[in-house]
């Protein structure tokens, strides 16, 4: 039992490094409504910026911050060069287009770099310790606090702060959001600044983990069921979807992969994701949408003070209702969505 | 039929270079993005699992080989094909339920499964010791294909007579089928398309050109059957030659094919020229790499609806310059 508790451990805090890989795909889905396949060579640029700022002898933070300022470069001339030219088109050709970026990125970091095995010492110590019985790597505890303050910290710039406000109201509805003078070009430059960032941390600490080489691209793989599983959208459900593949993937791969001879994580998140999305929609988009629909019934049913006020919002919140059920209702809710 | 012509007529005048590393890999590429073609830009139906497709052609069509030796070569191929087509049907079940990138991860979850299976069992390869097992001989009705001019016009006669039938296909009932469901598959079930029917026969149909591609890629391009070379970057590999030659075309599978395969190649003899090894070869490559996506995004941006749209508007406006 306590092995199984190890397992199903060693594998949630794993899903919170997938996760964090996972967030940077996010933030750029719900802003831009871009899949961003460029985010794993995002992590492994960052990283490779990093240590090769590290091995000159440079200050952990003054390199961090150049780190920070390179992926913003890049963030910037990605919105400049590819996205702007390439508003309105299928999402397909968009995806494609960020496949190409990834290739330019990849090439670019690994020329001015070079492409050896980088060592990461971020002075972790990785001994486990034990917690009632159960063996924890110690490392895995700190990625999981950092992803934790990541998510804190995120949640705030984007409920607290002007810039997160108008990053909502363009993943709630560009056109609108246009209208009223939100400037989407620089949102979009923040939010992929703020995606280099996410690909900054995520990259430290799977460098530190796996050494800084090319297979940190394929962290993007691993990412694509969490986002499948907790939905493009919502940052909670990258944790949560992150969580469940972590946790399956290693639970597979001790029981499962002892029947089936092996391996079997390489595929088995794929599965889950599959499963999940014909079973269902995403755990968190799903939440939210109902919570958006019980919060306008509560808010259409509570007495308002002023009498010209009460009508507007109780319409307003009528139809929103109605469209709520029609999209839970319609067999192709999520198809719209997309 | 002049092309044709002059296609066939290629070996009596080209060296085995050319048609060992451009021709056969240039055709079985065009292949390919026919099959993906017609699930994509025909059905609407967005997949990456084309390098499983190819695996599953390649090990059906070897396992067929080595088992059924009195069945002739073209059968062979077909049936590695048909049995390609009914995994696709399998692995576009979801696909009537979910869509977009939901959908295309379900095929990525195909991609994986298909290569781990290969990988870990060996009935697949013949419990061969390496990974990679050789193709057994190519011979058809007495004749030996295993010269490169030989594999060359095995692959050209596949090719054509495939696209012939695919090119028929589209414009028949079931490719109006498809357009309706890639169009609007609401407004195509309203009108009666049976639309689950229509989107499993294109994965079918798809997987099934896929497969044969992927059999002539193992056999007569590389050789050996080894499920390495049908990763996802073989899928992404293939969407690229759809999405760059453009989709919903027969001729653009033709030209993304020969972008996808010419230009890696041309980039590589230039490097050597203008560097002369002056240059760590490693470096070069990464700056292929990154001149390549660097490519990709100007095409994608400079022509959405790819190669095959400029050629057509290039051939109009030279017919209207002719005409005047």
């Amino acid at each position: 039992m306590s092995f199984f508790i190890e397992t199903l451990v060693g594998g949630l805090l794993a899903g919170v490094m997938y996760s964090l890989v996972a967030i940077g795909f996010v933030l750029v889905f719900k802003a831009s409504g871009v899949f961003n396949f460029a985010q794993g060579s995002m992590v492994l640029c960052a990283a490779l910026t990093f240590v090769s700022l590290r091995d000159k002898g440079i200050d952990f933070w003054l390199a961090a911050l150049i780190t920070l300022a390179v992926m913003v470069l890049i963030a910037i001339a990605v919105e400049r060069v590819v996205l702007r030219p390439l508003v309105n088109r299928p999402q397909i050709t968009l995806f494609m287009a960020t496949l190409g970026v990834s290739f330019v990125i990849e090439g670019l970091a690994q020329i001015v770099m070079g492409a050896s095995v980088h060592e990461l010492d971020l002075g972790i110590v990785d001994t486990p310790i034990e917690i009632g019985g159960v063996q924890v790597s110690q490392f895995d505890l700190v990625a999981a606090g950092t992803a934790g303050i990541l998510v804190v910290a995120l949640s705030i710039f984007f409920n607290k702060t002007r810039v997160g406000i108008a990053l909502r109201a363009i993943a709630d509805d560009p056109q609108a959001a246009l209208s009223i003078g939100i400037r989407l070009q620089t949102l979009w430059q923040i939010v992929w600044g703020v995606a280099g960032f996410v690909s900054l941390v995520a990259g430290l600490l799977w460098g530190a983990r796996q050494g800084v080489q090319f297979a940190l691209t394929l962290v993007v793989l691993k990412a694509l069921p969490v986002l499948i599983i907790g939905g493009f959208t919502s940052i909670t459900g990258a944790i949560v979807g992150g969580l469940i593949v972590g946790a399956g993937d290693s639970l597979a791969e001790i029981y499962l992969g002892s029947l089936l001879g092996g391996s079997v994580s390489t595929w088995f998140s794929y599965v889950l994701a599959v499963a999940s999305s014909w079973s269902g929609r995403p755990v968190c988009s799903a939440k939210r949408r109902s919570k958006g629909f019980d919060a306008c019934r509560r808010s259409a049913q509570k007495p308002s003070k002023g009498s010209t006020r009460r009508t507007r919002p109780r319409r307003a919140c009528a139809t929103g209702c109605a469209q709520a059920r029609l999209w839970c209702c319609s067999p192709h809710s999520r198809a719209f969505r997309l | 039929m002049v092309l044709l012509a002059a296609l066939a007529g290629i070996p009596l005048v080209a060296n085995d270079y050319w048609l060992n590393a451009v021709l056969i890999p240039f055709l079985i590429m065009s292949l390919t993005a026919l099959g993906l073609n017609l699930l994509m830009g025909y059905a609407g139906q967005a997949s990456l699992g084309s390098g499983g497709f190819m695996s599953v052609g390649a090990y059906a069509t070897y396992n067929l080989l080595l088992r059924l030796p009195e069945l002739p070569l073209p059968v062979s191929l077909l049936l590695g094909g048909i049995i390609s087509g009914l995994v696709g049907v399998v692995a576009g079940l979801p696909s009537l339920r979910i869509k977009g990138f939901y959908l295309v991860a379900s095929t990525l979850a195909t991609q994986f499964l298909l290569e781990w299976l290969f990988n870990q069992y060996g009935w697949f390869s013949n419990y061969s010791t390496s990974s990679s097992i050789s193709a057994p001989r190519l011979a058809f009705l007495g004749h030996d294909l295993s010269s490169p001019a030989g594999r060359y016009l095995l692959t050209l006669a596949t090719v054509v007579v495939v696209t012939a039938v695919a090119a028929r296909l589209v414009r028949s009932q079931t490719g109006r089928t498809w357009m309706a469901i890639r169009d609007m598959d609401t407004a195509a079930s309203v009108i009666g398309i049976p639309v689950s029917a229509g989107k499993l026969k294109a994965f079918f149909v798809s997987s099934l050109v896929i497969g044969i591609a992927g059999a002539l890629w193992a056999f007569a391009y590389l050789g050996t059957v080894d499920a390495r070379s049908f990763n996802l970057d073989r899928s992404f590999q293939v969407m690229f030659a759809i999405i760059i030659g453009g989709m919903g075309s027969v001729r653009g599978n033709f030209l993304g094919a020969a972008f996808m395969i010419f230009v890696p190649i041309l980039l590589d003899h230039l490097g050597g020229g203008v560097f002369g090894g002056a240059v760590d070869p490693g470096q070069l490559e990464n700056f292929q790499k990154a001149l390549f996506g660097a490519l990709i995004v100007w095409f994608l941006i400079k022509e959405p609806r790819g190669l095959a749209a400029l050629l057509s508007r290039a051939w109009t406006r030279l017919a209207s310059r002719i005409n005047r």
